[in-house]
């Protein structure tokens, strides 16, 4: 596919997409909303595992980190939640960055089971009440409703491009991102670490960069996550929430952003669809992800490359 | 005294139970560099087969108390090894010379797709274990009494480990398993058949997984499809605790696991227990990478 076809294919998705709502129930605009929720989740984490190469089956953790930010900023002291979108991010990369630090260099497989391990200390800690501000098991409820431009926002139609905006924005910067130099120093350290190193690219500096980056991104989408749900408990944060998200990446195909939103539209989009099959969906799941590891392992939509 | 001797003890038979699990995780590592993630699924079908044997069988009923639970043992380690081997070949051999990627998240599926058909056959609801076929007796051991079942968790996993200890050391097969954990390649060119021993590895591992889970089931009375997970990950924080690809270590890391998780539990706090063992297990990951006595495991080239 040229460079054209692909223009005019996301083209016409992104404006299939925006009209949408006109024609859904509130139904089907929640199942996009959460779709676009995952998208964003993912977009985030394909930086960190999609471009950079790293491991990371712990993003629920920067997510929770995000979401019980905002909350707690916005119950406490009354700060309207869209505010929090800065600070919440923040948390959560600066918790990446410091999480990271002492683990980025290990080897692949090593890192997947240290997140696994951070996932769940966060998740444990959530339910444990730990300062005695996350409300333990229960979590926080009566988050206050976003308000943008004097607009205060509840329904799912105007969630619906509160979300798919900022989907839109990010698909933009990360666009630019890869093609920057930062966003080639990432592709050059997975591909070859010991060469990228061998060319003067500071690799520890580069992987935290990404993690953080990742990490923020995940952060900002459990704003958004809070302001839609209005409660937020630890077990929406679990480590199967990191799975999806690290299926995503890989069934659409790693550092691809057209692949990443696809996936999150089969994987999130599809198991709506055949809700009566509640119980074998998981199991189907599991099968796909073997089998596609034989039959295409590099995802639906793999990264073009450049190299 | 009695309470920290009573903890101790309880620390003892469920890092058996670890020991056993990271044994597993940590052959298969050795041999072929990957982190079965289905492994700790494969322990949880050894508590639900066991279940279902005793329940269909009653075979403490047929041939009395001890052999009918040996014979269970042999069974289960039996089904639960026929597992394994199928587990390889479906989802690992294809993937033997693709990236470690593949093969982790193929790993991933594997477990996914255990856990939904146990889940799909049992139900989600914990099962469990009949409490009138064991005798609770209690041992009297210089004045401290422990539940015979925690004693013979205990003696069991040891002998299990000294067993796989001897083979893995003195036996020809054992020396081939040794050679191609070490080098594959090499070991390929001494005449080793690699492939019969990555089988023998996926025999062995959910053999004793297996047979981890079914004292789950008789130590605790009650099983869940989802326990897999938590088992599998501590018990991988025991290799990882005693040097992963090394398998002494993982026996000395999955009993000090047991009882530094025990104690922690007892003296710090019950609600933070599960994550005693992801901060062991970043902690040794940050100080000591190789574990107590393994490989290292962070990339220096």
């Amino acid at each position: 596919m040229n460079n054209r076809a692909s223009l005019v294919v996301a083209g016409s998705c992104a404006a299939l997409l925006a009209v949408a709502p006109l024609f859904l129930n509130a139904y089907q605009v929640d199942v996009l909303n959460s779709i676009g929720l995952y998208a964003l989740l993912a977009l985030g984490l394909n930086l960190i595992l999609g471009e950079a190469g790293l491991f990371n089956m712990g993003h629920a953790a920067f997510y929770a980190m995000g979401a019980y930010t905002a909350a707690i900023l916005n119950t406490r002291y009354q700060i309207p939640i869209l505010w929090t979108l800065p600070l919440s991010g923040l948390v959560a990369g600066l918790f990446a960055l410091a999480v990271a630090r002492p683990v980025v260099h290990l080897r692949g497989d090593y890192l997947l089971i240290v997140t696994i391990g951070v996932g769940e200390i966060v998740r444990i800690a959530l339910i444990n009440d730990v300062f005695g501000i996350t409300g333990g098991a229960n979590g926080i409820f009566g988050i206050s409703r976003p308000k943008l431009f004097g607009v205060v926002i509840r329904q799912p139609q105007e969630f619906f491009y509160l979300i798919w905006g900022c989907v839109a924005l990010t698909i933009f910067l990360f666009l630019r991102l890869k093609r920057s130099r930062f966003g080639r120093a990432l592709n050059y350290l997975r591909e070859d670490e010991v060469a990228a190193e061998g060319s003067g690219i500071n690799t520890d500096y580069y992987k935290l960069a990404a993690f953080g980056l990742g990490a923020a991104w995940a952060g900002m989408a459990g704003t958004l996550f809070a302001a839609k749900m209005t409660i937020i408990s630890p077990e929406s944060f679990s480590f199967w929430e990191s799975v999806v998200l690290f299926m995503i990446v890989i069934l659409g195909g790693a550092g691809s952003i057209p692949g990443v939103l696809l996936a999150a539209f089969l994987v999130v989009g599809l198991p709506e669809l055949f809700r009566e099959l509640a119980g074998a969906r998981m199991l189907v799941f599991g099968l796909v992800m073997m089998v596609m590891m034989v039959v295409r392992p590099q995802g639906l939509l793999p990264a073009r490359g450049r190299f | 005294m009695e309470e920290f001797l009573q903890q101790l003890t309880n620390g003892l038979a469920v890092g058996g139970i670890y020991a056993l699990i990271a044994l597993g995780y940590t052959m298969v590592y050795g041999v072929l560099k990957l982190i079965n993630f289905a492994h700790g699924d494969l322990f949880t079908y050894g508590a639900y087969l066991g279940l279902t044997l005793l329940t269909s069988l009653a075979l403490t009923d047929r041939v009395g108390f001890a052999l009918g639970v040996l014979v269970l043992v042999l069974m289960v380690m039996g089904l639960v090894a026929i597992m394994g081997a199928i587990l390889e070949r479906a989802a690992y051999r294809p993937l033997r010379e693709s990236p470690r990627l593949s093969a982790v998240v193929s790993a991933l599926g594997a477990s996914i797709f255990l856990q939904n058909t146990l889940m799909l056959i049992y139900g989600a609801r914990f099962q469990v274990y009949p409490d009138d076929i064991l005798p609770a007796a209690t041992l009297d051991l210089f004045g401290l009494y422990l539940p015979l079942m925690r004693v013979l968790i205990v003696l069991a996993s040891v002998l299990m480990m000294v067993v796989l200890y001897l083979f893995i050391q003195k036996t020809r097969i054992g020396t081939a398993i040794r050679a191609a954990a070490i080098d594959q390649d090499a070991a390929r060119l001494m005449g080793i058949d690699v492939n019969r021993v990555i089988l023998l590895v996926f025999l062995l591992g959910p053999a004793l997984g297996g047979a981890a889970g079914l004292m789950v089931g008789l130590y605790y009375g009650q099983i869940n499809f989802t326990m897999g997970w938590v088992y599998g990950m501590k018990a991988f924080t025991a290799a990882i605790l005693g040097g992963i690809g090394n398998i002494p270590g993982a026996m000395v890391g999955g009993l000090l696991l047991g009882v530094v998780e025990a104690l922690g539990a007892a003296y710090i706090s019950i609600a933070w227990k599960d994550a005693i063992a992801f901060c062991v297990l970043i902690l040794i990951l940050i100080v000591r990478p190789t574990g107590l006595l393994g490989e290292r495991v962070a990339d220096k080239v």
